[in-house]
């Protein structure tokens, strides 16, 4: 009888009972909004601080066009700024007009103790361009300019509308495509890499622990591998639908948030009906179309299936290198053509977002090292079915061999101490029999 | 009954094993002697079956030892290991459970083990929380929880204080009587004396001295007496050669000429002296 089921069992409850992992599956997302919101928060919060502002007007053009409001105060002046300086000792700085600013842009300078800050300097840039620009309308004698201006601008957006397979329209975006397939390109990267070298510690700990002995003499080395792949994999696969859960709880209450926010009536199941009130606010409908056009549920179930094979494929041989070595110091050795193979299928996916259907995208999204990250980027692209299939053929082929190939080295391997093998020695290991 | 015979292995030009055969019967104590890097870890691994031998063939009972044997076998490696983040309960359970325990028996083995050697306070301990002794006792329950019917123990006294090494002991004994089979991997000579009536000493990866520990003795006593002889100086306690082919009683009427022999006895060699003289 295989103890597969056992290990399995053993390797996932050590590991998601643990108080790290609890923390770190709670917190990530709350983290990554976060460092999204941060921001933009911040940006929303300007400086309230008062200030005040000497203005030294030497052209005694700019004398009425400073008014004092609820952070600024002005205090015109005809002195000088070494005079200025001794009678106001407290103010925030001294803008100091030369001449006409028409005539010479630069012909003001902002003079301070400290360094002054970027929303003071635009605040008054702002205010004198305004002013600057006024006076050159005026001065071109055309009374209608500034109309003429308006009308004259031109402002593009291309809409992007895709046939489906009944030779409907269906309105896309670009943009969110591209978007969503670097998401779950990225994330897949994450994860294999995450969830790929918590095997290879694993392993690695068993070893240094001496543990090893014991198990391989009370189970299959077999058994003990895969158990512990398939175990962490389902641990990766807990955390990851937590976060989808977490996500899709976190996005209706953002919704009913930001709809009672202005005083919208936004019912997460009805979108399409929040749609509508968006546009009255001004927002652009078509991305939303976009979003609600898009197929999550097919993307979701290739997410698992590519994250499950690209996953296995890695962490075969992430349990190979792991049984190689005595300590986790060792390991870099033996993960470096890997990591090259993880970095190597991420920039592939960072191409493929731009060229979504050049050859080599194609080829890419049929190697299986490189097809989880790459496939998932085509995926919003219309990727052909028969495509799809092969590619996870290939993927499901190639982990087979490298999980055959790994238990060889495994085998031998964790029984090993002592002295790091070389590669001439791994590939002898493959070879007994 | 395990049988190994002729087994040879080797690690690229090392040969770890030459030819070695034992028989081992049931409900014997073996021991396996000899001194480091003899290939007693590697012969230990082919009985265990976690190592195929390059030829030749370790049998249990007729069949040959396989991993699927796991559950027969008890196995006590010499560098001993647990998992650290885990219970002490837990982590039993978890091995009887692999060597084929239900869930049930697993939980009641356990607490019984737990309960014999006192530790049922130590249940819900994690590994990393007890003593590097206290742990070793973990690791020797882990052994023997399924009831393996071969016991194979590498050094199971090392890293105890004389009070538990003496309560392991009595396990082993116990366990013994019991009938289950056990091989003894050890350098502690004295355990050897008191506790294996069998041994081998591999030296090289060969075997060098092989068979009952009495015979043994022997045929490797040099004609060693101790006496001790009453003179007109007092009391005095030495250790006399006997001269090659003279009687027992000869020797003695050449002794007695000295004083009174009070006490006569031959000085069997101990296994630690018969390991020093074979493997240097």
């Amino acid at each position: 009888m295989s103890n597969i089921g056992l290990i399995i069992g053993h390797e996932y409850w050590t590991r998601v009972s643990k108080k790290s992992f609890i923390i770190i599956t709670l917190l990530t997302p709350l983290l990554m909004i976060a460092t999204m919101a941060l921001p933009a928060w911040l940006m929303t919060r300007s400086d309230t601080e008062e200030k005040q502002i000497v203005v030294i007007d030497k052209s005694g053009m700019y004398g009425d066009l400073f008014v004092n409001d609820e952070v600024y105060t002005y205090i015109y002046s005809g002195g000088n700024i070494e005079s200025e300086r001794k009678n106001h000792s407290e103010v925030t700085g001294f803008l100091y007009i030369s001449g006409d600013l028409t005539a010479d842009s630069t012909a003001v300078t902002f003079y301070s103790d400290k360094q002054a800050s970027a929303e003071t300097v635009n605040h008054l840039r702002r205010t004198l361009n305004q002013r600057a620009e006024q006076q050159k309308i005026d001065a071109s004698g055309i009374p209608e300019l500034k109309e003429i201006m308006k009308s004259v601008k031109a402002d593009i957006s291309v809409r992007t509308v895709k046939f489906d397979e009944s030779g409907k329209e269906q309105v896309t975006s670009a943009e969110l495509a591209e978007i969503m397939g670097m998401l779950s390109a990225i994330l897949i990267y994450m994860f294999i890499l995450m969830y790929g070298s918590m095997v290879m510690q694993g392993v690695v700990q068993e070893k240094s622990n001496r543990i090893m002995e014991v198990m391989v003499a009370s189970t299959r080395p077999f058994d003990l591998m895969t158990g512990k792949i398939i175990g962490v994999a389902l641990v990766g696969l807990t955390q990851f639908f937590i976060w989808v859960v977490m996500l899709l709880i976190s996005g209706s209450i953002i919704a009913v948030a930001l709809g009672s926010h202005y005083g919208l009536n936004i019912n997460p199941t009805d979108m399409m009906q929040a749609a509508e009130s968006l546009q009255q606010n001004g927002m652009d409908t078509e991305i939303l179309t976009a979003v609600l056009g898009y197929d999550f549920k097919k993307m979701l179930i290739l997410f698992v299936l590519y994250f499950i094979g690209g996953y296995l494929l890695y962490s075969s041989l992430f349990a190979a290198c792991g049984s190689a070595v005595d300590n986790e110091t060792d390991t870099q050795q033996f993960t470096a053509p890997l990591t090259v193979f993880i970095l190597f299928a991420m920039y592939a996916g960072i191409y493929a977002t731009n060229h979504p259907d050049s050859q080599f995208t194609f080829w890419c999204s049929m190697i299986p090292f490189t097809s989880p990250v790459v496939m998932l980027v085509r995926l919003p692209f219309d990727v052909a079915w028969w495509e799809i299939v092969l590619s996870l053929a290939i993927l499901v082929a190639s982990f087979i061999g490298s999980t055959w190939v790994a238990a060889k080295i495994y085998r031998v391997g964790i029984l090993m101490y002592g002295k790091k093998p070389s590669w001439k020695e791994i590939w002898k290991w493959v070879k007994y029999k | 009954m395990l049988e190994i015979r002729e087994v040879s292995k080797s690690f690229g030009e090392k040969r770890a094993l030459d030819k070695v055969s034992m028989t081992i019967a049931d409900g014997t104590i073996y021991g396996l002697l000899g001194p480091n890097g003899a290939g007693k870890t590697t012969l230990i691994r082919i009985i265990t079956g976690i190592t195929m031998p390059d030829s030749g063939e370790a049998l249990l009972d007729g069949k040959q030892v396989s991993l699927d044997m796991a559950r027969r076998i008890g196995y006590l490696p010499e560098e001993r290991g647990l998992y650290k983040k885990m219970r002490v309960g837990e982590q039993i359970q978890y091995f009887a459970r692999l060597r084929g325990m239900s869930q049930q028996e697993a939980r009641e083995e356990t607490e019984w083990w737990l309960k014999r050697f006192e530790i049922e306070t130590w249940k819900m301990k994690k590994i990393e929380e007890l003593s590097k002794g206290m742990a070793q006792k973990v690791q020797f329950i882990t052994t023997v929880i399924h009831r393996p019917q071969l016991l194979v123990l590498d050094e199971p006294f090392s890293g105890f204080d004389p009070v538990n090494a003496l309560q392991i002991e009595e396990e082993i004994k116990r366990l013994n009587r019991e009938g289950t089979t056990v091989i003894l991997s050890t350098h502690d000579m004295e355990s050897v004396e008191t506790l294996c009536k069998e041994i081998s000493l591999i030296n090289q990866g060969r075997i060098v001295l092989q068979g009952n520990v009495e015979e043994i003795k022997n045929r490797e006593k040099e004609n060693l007496f101790e006496v001790t002889l009453l003179t007109a100086e007092g009391k005095k306690t030495e250790v006399l050669k006997k001269a090659d082919g003279e009687t027992n009683n000869e020797f003695l009427a050449r002794i007695s000429k000295e004083g009174e022999v009070t006490e006569f006895k031959e000085k069997l060699p101990s296994m630690n002296e018969i390991f020093i003289k074979t493997v240097s």
